[in-house]
């Protein structure tokens, strides 16, 4: 059994209140922040902890709250990310219900060590009854001085709201929150001036996932030179994967970074192997914005060595054999699957979730998606395929938010380990007429 | 009906609007547009936009083109129960077609359409979150995930009997996960 920090406690009865919660050890980070450390002390163990963001890019997070800028008399904000809209992606949402005060606790602890009165959690409209738990939560943190003014009769007094979207993905880019945030449409700014200089209502603002400010508290309970002891190399810690697709046990996983791909795949303790024995055939690591990568390219290297849960692992190799470890929305893909249509089902929500600021986003979405479409459909001409390579190459990289990437990768990635598949749809489209290439609902209930 | 909150409501939209600094009232704009929704029919007509412009003292155009950008906000009237289907990857690999088929022939209106007795309304959505617990599909506060098309059916049934809106602002969701 691998270590666990953050959801270690999720099914003792109970836990998602302050009693139960602070009876199994909740809330002991801020007692200890609040009453033994100075501020930069607590920034100093972060970053002693080699945590990384755990929203998908894996910023060094002490160092991002260094960068903070703290001019005399101006508010800084703490925001958490809890917009957690990235296909594959639901650990936010399990963390969040299950465990409500293990962020709470981390909001309090993480805006002790930026220097915020204020912080708000933003998260998806959809989640709209996951916020009436964090509501609560928050309710019951104030009822116990742990929130307000004066927290545990200390100088240090906070408050903390949570915030509901209404349904775009962009609104998990950091900027495009704020935006939202702020009531307006949720349009990324240009960068710089980052959030650590000019964010929300133009005050210097630390935006981090969920995920991040748990892991927060365990650091400052357990230091952070022993939560670095954990995992491998520049992977350090704990991290929550969100397992989907065709295997036998989808769900949400706290690993030891560092853990074996395959044992995830295929151990009784985490995926449980494929369903109905299939074979494997691909596997997208870290949300639907990574390359996809075949069986054999997940499992192992281009080096035949065998792949690791880490940021390192996964994206050694670069785009040409690897992949990233992203939002650890990690989806496995059985013998049946068909890529080009699964590829349609990314294409298509990244065209509906483009904003629309940047002319190669907002067209190249759209083209690639009807390109994907006729594909699917049987009437795909052999010049596609080079053609949405064309498109995607063009849109990687001249954007102003990274969601054009996130659209361009999997479409890059999906050609060039499975060009074959493209060109049978393509040249034999009587072939793929009536073949369903999912699961069907019966299918699984026998399964 | 008459396009005004309640005291209750009101009091409601001052909490909120008190969680941000002076003057950054504007950002209570998506919140209240998530209970206008709930209380005005289940979608935001031009009236109900210009009156929460009325009330956040910003203007119609404000809230307009926030409306107009977030998914949630149905622009258009929608059925009582509007069920929205994952069908992004996850949920497209466990069948999510199969969910969208069957309640297009059951409920006999296709996908984006609202029955003649403007009980439910049929829309596909991007991931919600629920890809571990997939085919999955929301009405409002409540997830119904794991589908199956008998759970599909009986679910159908139990909203018709029940006969009334639901909304995301709903307290009685139902905790699925
Ligand atoms: C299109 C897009 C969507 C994103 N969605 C999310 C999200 O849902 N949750 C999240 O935490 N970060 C998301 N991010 C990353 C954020 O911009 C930001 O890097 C992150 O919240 C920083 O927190 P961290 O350092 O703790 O990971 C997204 C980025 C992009 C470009
Ligand atoms: S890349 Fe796409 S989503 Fe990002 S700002 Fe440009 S148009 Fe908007
Ligand atoms: S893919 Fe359907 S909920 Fe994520």
């Amino acid at each position: 059994m691998g270590k666990k920090l953050l959801i270690h406690n999720d099914h003792v009865p109970g836990i998602a209140t302050l009693e139960v919660y602070r009876q199994n050890g909740g809330y002991a980070s801020v007692e200890k922040a609040l009453k033994s450390m100075t501020p930069a002390e607590v920034v100093e163990e972060v970053k002693k902890s080699g945590l990384r963001g755990r929203g998908g890019a894996g910023f060094p997070t002490g160092m991002k709250w260094s960068f903070l800028a703290k001019p005399e008399g101006v508010e800084r904000y703490l925001v958490c990310n809890a917009d957690e809209s990235e296909p594959g992606t639901f650990k936010d949402r399990y963390l969040m219900e299950k465990i409500p005060h293990a962020l709470i606790e981390g909001m309090i602890t993480s805006s002790y060590a930026l220097g915020a009165k204020t912080s708000y959690i933003y998260i998806r409209g959809e989640y709209f009854y996951v916020a009436r738990i964090l509501e609560q939560a928050i309710e019951e943190a104030y009822a116990a001085g742990l929130l307000g003014k004066n927290i545990l009769g200390t100088d240090f007094s906070h408050d903390c709201y949570v915030q509901v979207g209404a349904g775009a993905y962009i609104c998990g880019e950091e900027t495009a929150l704020l935006e939202s945030l702020e009531g307006k449409r949720g349009n990324p700014r240009i960068k710089p001036p980052f959030p650590a200089i000019a964010g929300l209502y133009g005050c210097p603002t630390v935006v981090n996932n969920v995920e991040t400010i748990a892991a927060v508290c365990p650091i400052i309970n357990m230091g952070g030179d022993e939560y670095a002891k954990i995992g491998v190399g520049r992977s350090t810690g704990t991290k929550l994967i969100s397992a989907s697709g065709h295997i036998n046990k989808p769900g949400v996983y706290e690993i030891e970074l560092g853990l074996p791909v395959e044992e995830f795949i295929y151990s009784e303790e985490y995926c449980g192997g494929i369903i109905n024995g299939r074979k494997m055939k691909a596997v997208v690591a870290g949300g639907s914005s990574v390359p996809i990568l075949p069986t054999e390219l997940i499992l192992k290297n281009d080096k035949g060595e065998p792949r690791l849960m880490t940021y390192e692992s996964l994206s050694e190799g670069g785009f040409a054999t690897g992949t990233m470890l992203g939002s650890g929305g990690f989806i496995v893909y059985d013998e049946t699957t068909s890529i080009v249509k699964n590829l349609y089902t990314f294409a298509r929500f990244y065209h509906h979730e483009s904003c629309g600021q940047c002319s190669p986003c907002r067209e190249g979405t759209g083209w690639m998606e009807k390109i994907l479409h006729r594909i699917v459909e049987g009437h795909g001409k052999p010049s596609d395929i080079d053609l949405l390579w064309d498109i995607q190459r063009k849109i990687e990289g001249n954007t102003i938010c990274p969601l054009g990437d996130a659209a361009a990768w999997p479409v890059a990635s999906a050609i060039r380990h499975f060009r074959a598949e493209f060109e049978e749809y393509i040249n034999h489209p009587e072939r793929i007429k009536d073949v369903k290439h999912y699961y069907s609902v019966h299918q699984l209930a026998g399964a | 009906m008459e396009i005004k909150f309640n005291d209750e409501t009101l009091a409601l939209v001052q909490k909120t609007i008190k969680r941000y600094p002076e003057g950054k009232h504007k950002s209570a704009l998506l919140p209240i547009l998530h209970i206008a929704q709930a209380e005005f029919g289940g979608w935001l007509s031009p009236e109900t936009m210009d009156y929460v412009a009325s009330i956040l003292n910003i203007k119609p155009i404000e809230v307009y083109e926030v409306a107009s950008f977030y998914s949630m906000y149905n622009l258009k009237p929608v059925g009582k129960c509007l069920l929205e289907v994952c069908r992004t990857s996850s949920c497209w690999t466990r069948g999510a077609e199969d969910i969208v088929n069957h309640l297009e022939k059951k409920l006999g209106i296709k996908e984006g359409e609202t029955t003649k007795d403007g009980m439910f309304t049929i829309k596909t959505v991007e991931c919600l979150g629920s890809c571990g617990t997939a085919p999955m599909l929301q009405c409002g506060a409540s997830f119904h995930e794991n589908l199956t098309l008998e759970k599909v059916d009986s679910l159908l049934d139990e909203y018709r009997a029940a006969g009334k809106q639901r909304s995301y602002t709903d307290m009685d969701y139902k905790n699925t996960l």
